[in-house]
């Protein structure tokens, strides 16, 4: 196999953690979605209720994951280049 | 509705499209080779491409179907947009930088870049092609809803108009053009819902107390039925059993219908609206032609809030003032909103009545899921009900990263680190618009200027209530929208059909002129296929059709290109056969389903053959199971891109 490159290494299972970590969000949602309609229903703060809130979050968390692992993998792939 | 067209609106209109035209000629002059046609030499900035995948992405379906959905049935819309969102999770961390590592011009090139089998290159474009035309039929019917009430041409205008424009785009220039082209309608398009989320925000909500449009009627029975100069008509023939009352006009000869709501000292009568076509095909308004002159009656605009407190349309007014988001949604879970249902009847004449009736509904139940056809499963009890949810939300999830048009925008920029920076800046752009259009959808609810019968001309007529400019500008970038789309569809089939098939299935071998001609004639031709089919899909919803071309996608495309870039025993057998599997059984699965029968057909839905209508929960899972199994029946194959020094699969977790 030829050597990775440094990019290739960069991210490297932080992705897959990160990928895991929303789809387990992404089916509690479908979860609570399709069986707890009274969860779903509930505005803990007035106005907005948690099916509301929860896609908002979903949708947020996708932002932050994705910067994240954006930040991470620069720090990754920089390492191996300022060693050479 | 009819529409009237502005001047306005066509100076608008035609300044967008000669902008969009010539910015694609001008562009034209960078894309002569093959790598310029298909992949725009790999020279975009990223930040430029990350942009355009948001241009990509936000289709027909994002803007006009999304908004159309949560303006008609509130909640359910903003699961499209949550799911849409999510699928560009398994776009960044699974699928984008493998992706750009092995392939060149389109995806088959890095499925086959391990195998170099004409099995694979020859299934993976017959899949870009048939997930292509189902997104393209979308895209197509939604440019003919926004022609209509924009110039005033008919659908079909609007249909071969965008299908004209889209053709020259991608004929002058190919990825170059369309990438700019999708750049600029990617930020208009944020940029003006942003600017109308703030609108309908300093707007808040209105009660109107009968000095705008006329209410309409909900009524004890008696206060109706006591008027002089009506008679009521037997239930008889279609009407029999059905929960309307008709009254005739003595002296008119004019039927009026209501629909019966409540029991007993609740009992009412509600005012409908209904649509008759005629045995002739005469279009009739409540019983007159349809038109605004003498003797003609047209449709009027809906949308309403029925009541916020004590407050009750058409008795008193109120309005709440400028509101900031969460107070918006605060308010409306309090409200009480004037949505519309309907019920088609075949009369005895063999012409088809639509019936709109009124259907009152607190706010608090439109903020949560179900309201739809398309989602009542998760308020049913039913477990194939429920299926059919997590079937939609899987195939939304897994859909996105297996589109072609969406794919080969990674070839665009020049390497792996430019990917994973445009995919962040489109997923940033993308969720913000999604954020969006929660606002946009609630605002167009209750803007009292929705065509009851056209859920795509939610968005554009929200733009309308507040100027006819906006309207006119609004509707412009929805087009621009659609032109984006679809000349990104149009360069993957392109692709697909010249690169894959002719190049490397066939053995053409052609030269780099030779290929981006034959790229422009299927591009032609792809062009007027979309253009029939937009005229024949005319009256589907078009985030309901974009569901389809996603159980498609991810189930002909996602388990092959998973297994192919992660799993070294895949086999060049395994990967055929699954893309074949999944493409032939999803669409088996959606042209035997209860919608397909409904909405297409024209047949009972209780005829389907399969026992709900989405089928990624089925396809998906049976496309990953058929690579594995016929991988391991077969020899395994040495790794040809390896063996030439190019990035193999990788190991989960080693990155």
């Amino acid at each position: 196999m030829p050597e990775a490159h440094p990019t290739r290494r960069a991210g490297g299972a932080l992705r897959f953690w990160l990928f895991g970590l929303y789809l387990a969000c992404y089916l509690a949602f479908m979860i609570l979605t399709a069986f707890r309609r009274d969860v779903m229903a509930w505005a803990p703060f007035g106005g907005a209720n948690v099916a509301v809130l929860s896609g908002f979050a979903l949708i947020g968390a996708a932002i932050a994951f994705a910067v994240l692992y954006l930040w991470l993998s620069r720090d990754a792939a920089a390492a191996p280049e300022a060693s050479r | 509705m009819i529409y009237t067209p502005s001047a306005v609106a066509v100076v608008v209109f035609a300044t967008f499209i000669l902008l969009v035209v010539g910015l694609s000629v001008w562009l034209g002059r960078r894309a002569r080779s093959a790598s310029g046609y298909y992949a725009a030499h790999g020279e975009i900035h990223w930040l430029v491409n990350g942009i355009a995948f948001a241009g990509d992405y936000l289709s027909a379906a994002s803007f006009l179907g999304i908004c159309g959905m949560i303006a008609f049935y509130g909640y359910d819309g903003f699961l499209y947009s949550i799911g849409y969102l999510a699928g560009w999770i398994v776009a960044l961390f699974i699928v984008a930088e493998p992706l750009k590592r092995m392939g060149r011009f389109t995806f088959a090139d890095a499925l086959d870049s391990r195998f170099h089998s004409r099995s694979i290159k020859l299934t993976a474009a017959i899949s870009t092609l048939v997930v292509s035309l189902f997104y393209l039929i979308p895209q197509m019917v939604g440019a003919g809803a926004l022609i209509t009430p924009l110039l005033g041409l008919p659908h079909v205008a609007g249909v071969l108009l965008v299908g004209v424009v889209v053709t020259t785009i991608v004929v002058t220039a190919g990825m170059v053009s369309t990438t700019w082209v999708q750049f600029i309608k990617g930020s208009l398009l944020v940029l003006f819902c942003f600017l109308l989320t703030i609108l309908i925000l300093r707007r808040g909500l209105v009660v109107d107390a009968g000095t705008g449009d006329e209410p309409f009627a909900y009524r004890p029975v008696q206060s109706v039925l006591a008027r002089p100069d009506l008679e009521v008509l037997p239930k008889a023939g279609a009407w029999a059993g059905k929960p309307y009352t008709r009254l005739r006009n003595r002296s008119t000869g004019l039927v009026e219908v209501w629909r019966e709501e409540g029991r007993g000292d609740a009992a009412r009568l509600t005012e409908t609206q209904r649509v008759t076509v005629t045995p002739s095909g005469a279009r009739l308004i409540d019983g007159l032609p349809q038109g605004r002159g003498p003797g003609q009656r047209d449709l009027r605009p809906v949308g309403h809030v029925a009541a916020i407190g004590e407050h009750v349309r058409g008795i008193s007014s109120f309005a709440t003032g400028p509101l900031g988001p969460a107070a918006f949604l605060r308010e409306l879970s309090d409200a009480t909103i004037q949505l519309w249902a309907s019920e088609r009847i075949v009369e005895d004449d063999g012409g088809v009545t639509t019936i709109y009736f009124q259907k009152l509904t607190k706010g608090a139940d439109l903020l949560t899921a179900g309201a739809s056809p398309t989602f009542a499963g998760v308020r049913s009890a039913k477990l194939f009900d429920k299926l059919d949810f997590f079937s939609l939300m899987l195939a939304l999830f897994a859909g996105t990263a297996s589109l072609p048009h969406i794919l080969i925008r990674y070839y665009t920029v020049k390497d792996e680190s430019a990917v994973r920076k445009s995919t962040v800046v489109g997923i940033a752009a993308i969720g913000i618009f999604y954020v969006l259009t929660l606002f946009l959808g609630f605002g167009a609810m209750t803007s009292g200027a929705l065509d009851v019968t056209n859920s795509n001309m939610a968005a554009p007529l929200l733009a309308k209530s507040f100027s006819p400019l906006l309207f006119a500008i609004v509707s412009a970038i929805a087009f621009t929208t659609v032109l984006g789309t679809v000349s990104g569809l149009i360069i993957a089939a392109s692709g697909a059909v010249a690169h894959d098939i002719l190049n490397n299935v066939l053995g053409h071998q052609l030269t780099d002129t030779r290929m981006v001609q034959a790229g422009k004639i299927v591009a032609i031709v792809v062009g007027a296929i979309a253009m029939v089919l937009g005229v024949l899909f005319e009256r589907l919803n078009v985030t309901f059709l974009v569901g389809w071309a996603f159980n498609i996608a991810a189930s002909a495309n996602l388990p092959a290109l998973v297994m192919a870039l992660y799993w070294k025993r895949a086999t060049k057998q395994g990967i055929a056969a699954a893309i074949t599997v999944g493409m032939v059984s999803s669409l088996a699965w959606i042209l035997s389903s209860a919608q397909a029968f409904r909405d297409v057909y024209g047949l009972p839905a209780t005829s389907a053959l399969v026992p709900f209508s989405q089928p990624a929960i089925v396809t998906l899972p049976l496309g990953f199971l058929v690579l594995v199994v016929v991988s391991l029946l077969t020899p395994a194959q040495p790794d040809r891109a390896a063996e030439a020094g190019r990035p193999g699969p990788q190991s989960m977790g080693r990155g």
